[in-house]
């Protein structure tokens, strides 16, 4: 699937709630390590030939208002371990949230049990690539401030501030939330792996309504913000975090006040807007928006596990076949395309310092002037690219949830001549200006996908003229890529992304970045979307 | 100790309620052992087991409330998360929309616990997996499939009295196979409270069969078509008109049922008249719980009859604030069926396309209920009645209101589930005209 409910207000609650002193208390690292070597001995007694523990103590605190109410406060913690293992050459799981050691070592056994039964359904045994044990480490993510540490009323006063000025500019209808995360993360395997990590994310968030009642139309506005990983401090906008243009748009700070006094104005233009012309147009289109795009049309057919087959039955394969990897001449897009994946980058969604299978993370190419060069691996896949080390790219959302590949942050690179937004948009005859994500959908082999947006601006012989409304574009993935005709340089370059990238069955969710700069794609094809009902 | 019994369970939140000080205390407690085993490229690949609690305690003073909960459950614990939840209801603001929780109510005995289900083992799972395998490999295709059961339990208990338990189990399987070139891919999916209905085979079989008959599909052009969407297919349509069955959405101007002038399209006519949906915690094929999650009663409801907005669900609040009966929504769906077949309908068709699943649904246009998303494993072309060859795989741009209204026959019923929400659902196949594609796809 993809970045599921990335834009839905309805925001699932994982977990449980709990209050907020307790967030602040972080478990022992060595009563971590007793419980994980509890599991690993009676794994290992059970006939287990690796063996892999994590304990995870999973925080979320959510703010929603509505309007000029405060709608909910809730902290959830969510906290238990997760004991993988190979026995008899397969995967056994089984995950409790009783940690005495009586109940992990069951836990411990049954996972070893599942994996014997399951055993006689192999066609060959699980082949992990090596892995040196990092003996005791830790990482922590780089943040300046720790969001459950900001009392409570300071995220009100900011949200009801935030739902008053869109309100005053034309809005009727408001939600807006901050969704804060922080994973306690501790990583142990018979390798000899103890892994202590503390990772925080971000999500500060509005959804505005406009309505026309004598008409009954309604248009609707999303913030131009980002899941990101970074602490508090995100929401520190600071002048040189802003780009101005025909609306103001952030790099690596947020000013959430801003945009939704901006937003509230836009949303009631949006109800009077030129609905679109269907047809081909030049598309330019902003890193809030293009994130979106590359995550379906790059990272999800660039994950190896989907490349083979293991996501058949749900999320589908990929069309990156392994014979278009071995050509090392297969053009995903043209020249201008380069596309990393990294688990390293300062304030992304993905950063960490060690996978969930203990793997220290790195930086890679997949797409090389255009060429697809590699894929997204983890242990029991290396082996199958000739790689003698996994990527690094192993992730469980939950400890209750059995890790599995996930996507890295998947980057476009920033065009290397200099290049503004303004120089993309002047050599547009007809073209149309996207920014944030909107509506998005893309096949099971991620060939044919349709993509929406919240603001669209008709640009016309190299200018801006108007706002449109009623605009998606669809396209196949090789063609789009293929006719990228500019990216802007390194100045323009921002982050996007997903706290709810959906895979797997039972499926689970991954928080995933994409960094990009503005690029421009010519000769895409528009549709209007607009219908009538009743 | 995952699942308790009723009286284990009432025991327990009795003794949590003890405890409580404030003006208003509530008691959620749940319970739930899970099972899964996931199958590609024709082997096993992960496989587990999770069992876990919760008890989440609700205090309110006024409109001020407060949320916390444990998992732990000695005396101590329990006082424990009473106290905490008296703390953050002291220190939050208050909450106009804060309703009073509700006193006792009487509920139906629900019958969606099934004890077959409860206790299925490693074992089981590996053998109804090893089942399915041994149907793809005989037809040298490759399989991939999940299976996932759940024995769980919810009960809840407030400071008025009011006291709900309620056991339920439920089994989602599906299968998706693809022929070893690539070139063909198939699908079956089931759901069940009851285990012994559940036969990983015929699924199977029925994904195989699609999986070679839609190998090198023909391309034909996008546009308008007939279309029969099988109950798979149906599901994910349809379940965004339940999702959106809410009055305050609608009288707030920002829902497809709402209208020009504040008016909402409740008691309207929204659909074909053939149309009748409804939900019915009682219902043999479907069952459900007989309480939603704030202790309501969950009721036989009419959402749709004869094309007809009957029903809009309303929270509590909304419901006071209107002053109507304070509907909750459906935990599920259920469309009346007619009486053919899927093969009767094919048969009755000049000219169509067969869809055996649909992938990727996304809202497009709120207003209209506009959706995308792709055809997917089995996609057929029909003439004269039979099934002429396969065609490659189509996007959709379309509202499940307007398909609704260009609804031309209408199948047998079945319990189907949706691979968007894993909901089930009691569904017919559909025919439809008009049915908008808008481009091609190259997927298989």
């Amino acid at each position: 699937m993809g970045a599921t409910a990335a834009m839905m207000p309805g925001i699932p609650v994982i977990g449980m709630p709990t209050d907020p002193e307790r967030m602040l208390k972080k478990v022992d690292p060595s009563l971590k390590k007793q419980m994980a070597d509890v599991a690993l001995n009676a794994a290992r007694g059970k006939g287990a030939t690796y063996t892999d523990v994590r304990i995870g103590r999973y925080l979320n605190q959510f703010v929603v208002t509505r309007e000029d109410k405060v709608q909910n406060i809730v902290n959830t913690e969510s906290y238990g371990m997760g004991i993988r293992v190979v026995a008899n050459g397969g995967w056994g799981f089984a995950a409790t949230d009783k940690l005495d050691h009586d109940s992990i070592a069951k836990a411990a056994e049954l996972a070893v049990a599942i994996a014997k039964e399951n055993s006689r359904l192999l066609t060959e045994p699980v082949q992990l690539a090596p892995q040196k044990g990092y003996g005791e480490v830790s990482w922590k993510a780089p943040i300046e401030k720790n969001g459950f540490e900001v009392p409570i009323k300071e995220k009100v006063d900011l949200l009801l501030s935030v739902n008053s000025a869109a309100m005053k500019g034309g809005a009727n209808y408001i939600t807006s939330l901050l969704f804060l995360v922080n994973e306690q993360k501790y990583f142990a395997s018979t390798d000899g792996s103890y892994i202590d990590q503390d990772i925080h994310r971000i999500w500060p968030a509005f959804f505005i309504t406009a309505i026309d009642a004598a008409s009954g139309k309604f248009e609707t506005r999303n913030a131009l913000s980002t899941p990101i990983g970074m602490g508090y401090e995100y929401l520190d906008a600071r002048p040189q975090d802003k780009i101005q243009g025909i609306t103001t748009l952030y790099k690596g700070r947020y000013d959430m006040l801003e945009d939704a006094r901006a937003a509230g104005v836009q949303v009631k233009e949006k109800i009077t807007a030129k609905s679109v012309e269907p047809g081909k147009y030049d598309v330019v289109l902003d890193p809030s928006h293009l994130w979106l795009t590359i995550h379906e049309s790059a990272g999800h057919p660039t994950e190896l596990d989907r490349v083979l087959g293991y996501e058949a039955n749900f999320a589908g394969t990929s069309f990156l076949t392994l014979d278009k990897w071995e050509s090392k001449k297969f053009n995903y897009g043209n020249k201008l395309v380069n596309i990393v994946a990294d688990k390293t980058q300062v304030g992304s969604l993905g950063a960490v310092g060690y996978d969930d299978e203990g793997v220290k993370c790195g930086q890679w190419d997949i797409i090389k002037d255009g060429i697809l060069v590699n894929y997204q691996t983890i242990r029991d896949q290396a082996h199958i690219l000739g790689l003698n080390a996994s990527q690094g790219c192993c992730y469980a959302d939950n400890w209750s949830s059995v890790q599995f590949q996930r996507m890295p942050n998947i980057s476009l690179q920033p065009g290397k001549e200099k290049k503004s937004v303004d120089d993309l948009i002047k050599g547009v005859e007809k073209g149309i200006y996207i920014i944030g994500d909107g509506s998005f959908s893309i096949d099971q082999q991620r060939y044919n996908f349709q993509f929406g947006g919240q603001l669209f601006y008709e640009i016309k012989n190299g200018k801006i003229t108007g706002m449109l409304k009623d605009v998606a574009y669809q396209s196949n993935t090789q063609e789009f890529w293929n006719s990228c005709a500019g990216i802007a340089d390194q100045s323009d370059y921002r982050l996007g992304g997903s706290f709810f990238d959906g895979k797997g069955q039972p499926p689970q969710s991954s928080a995933v970045s994409h960094g990009c700069a503005t690029a421009r794609f010519n000769g895409v094809n528009v549709i209007n979307t607009s219908r009538k009902i009743g | 100790m995952a699942i308790l019994t009723k009286e284990e369970a009432r025991a327990l939140m009795l003794k949590t309620l003890s405890y409580s000080k404030a003006d208003e205390c509530e008691v959620n407690l749940t319970g739930n052992d899970s099972g899964n085993i996931r199958y590609a490229r024709n082997a096993v690949s992960t496989s587990g087991r999770i069992s876990q609690n919760s008890l989440v305690v609700s205090s309110a003073y006024g409109k001020k409330s407060g949320v916390a909960t444990i998992n732990e459950f000695d005396d101590a614990s329990l006082e424990k998360v009473v106290r905490r939840s008296e703390e953050l209801a002291q220190l939050a603001p208050e909450n106009p929309e804060y309703v009073s929780v509700l006193g006792p109510q009487t509920y139906a005995e629900a019958i969606n616990y099934i004890p077959a289900t409860a206790a299925i083992t490693p074992k089981f799972r590996a053998d109804a997996v090893a089942q399915s395998l041994q149907i793809t490999k005989e037809n040298k295709a490759i399989g991939a499939g999940f299976w996932e059961d759940n024995n769980g339990f919810s009960a809840m208990m407030n400071s008025k009295g009011l006291f709900a338990y309620n056991a339920s189990t439920n089994v989602n399987f599906s299968i998706t196979v693809r022929t070893e070139d690539g070139k063909g891919s198939g699908y079956a999916t089931r759901g069940y409270n009851d285990v012994t209905k559940l036969d990983t085979r015929i699924a199977t079989q029925i994904a195989t069969e699609k999986a070679v008959k839609s190998a090198t599909a023909k391309a034909i052009e996008p546009g308008k078509y007939t279309v029969i969407l099988e109950p798979a297919a149906v599901a994910v349509l349809l379940e965004r008109i339940f999702f959106g069955l809410d009055a305050r959405q609608a009288d707030e101007g920002r829902s497809f049922l709402s209208m020009a002038g504040g008016k909402t399209k409740l008691g309207e006519k929204l659909v074909d008249e053939r149309v009748n949906i409804y939900s019915d915690p009682l219902d043999p094929d479907l069952p459900t719980s007989t309480w939603n999650g704030d202790g309501r009663p969950q009721e036989k409801t009419i959402w749709i009859e004869k094309g007809v907005v009957k029903n809009l669900s309303y929270s509590r609040y909304w419901a006071a604030k209107k002053e109507v009966k304070a509907v909750p929504g459906p935990d599920s769906a259920i469309m009346q069926g007619g009486t053919k077949s899927l093969m009767e309908l094919i048969a009755g068709t000049k000219k169509g396309i067969l869809v055996t699943r649909l992938y990727y649904i996304r809202d497009v246009d709120p207003q209209s209920l506009l959706l995308t998303g792709l055809t997917r494993d089995g996609t057929f072309y029909i003439e004269n009645g039979k099934i002429q060859y396969p065609v490659k795989n189509f996007r959709f741009n379309e509202s499940p209101v307007i398909m609704l209204n260009n609804l031309e026959e209408i199948g047998i019923t079945e319990r189907t589930v949706s691979e968007e929400s894993n909901n089930n659902y009691l569904l017919p196949a559909l025919k439809v005209r008009d049915f908008t594609f808008t481009s091609l796809s190259d997927a298989v």
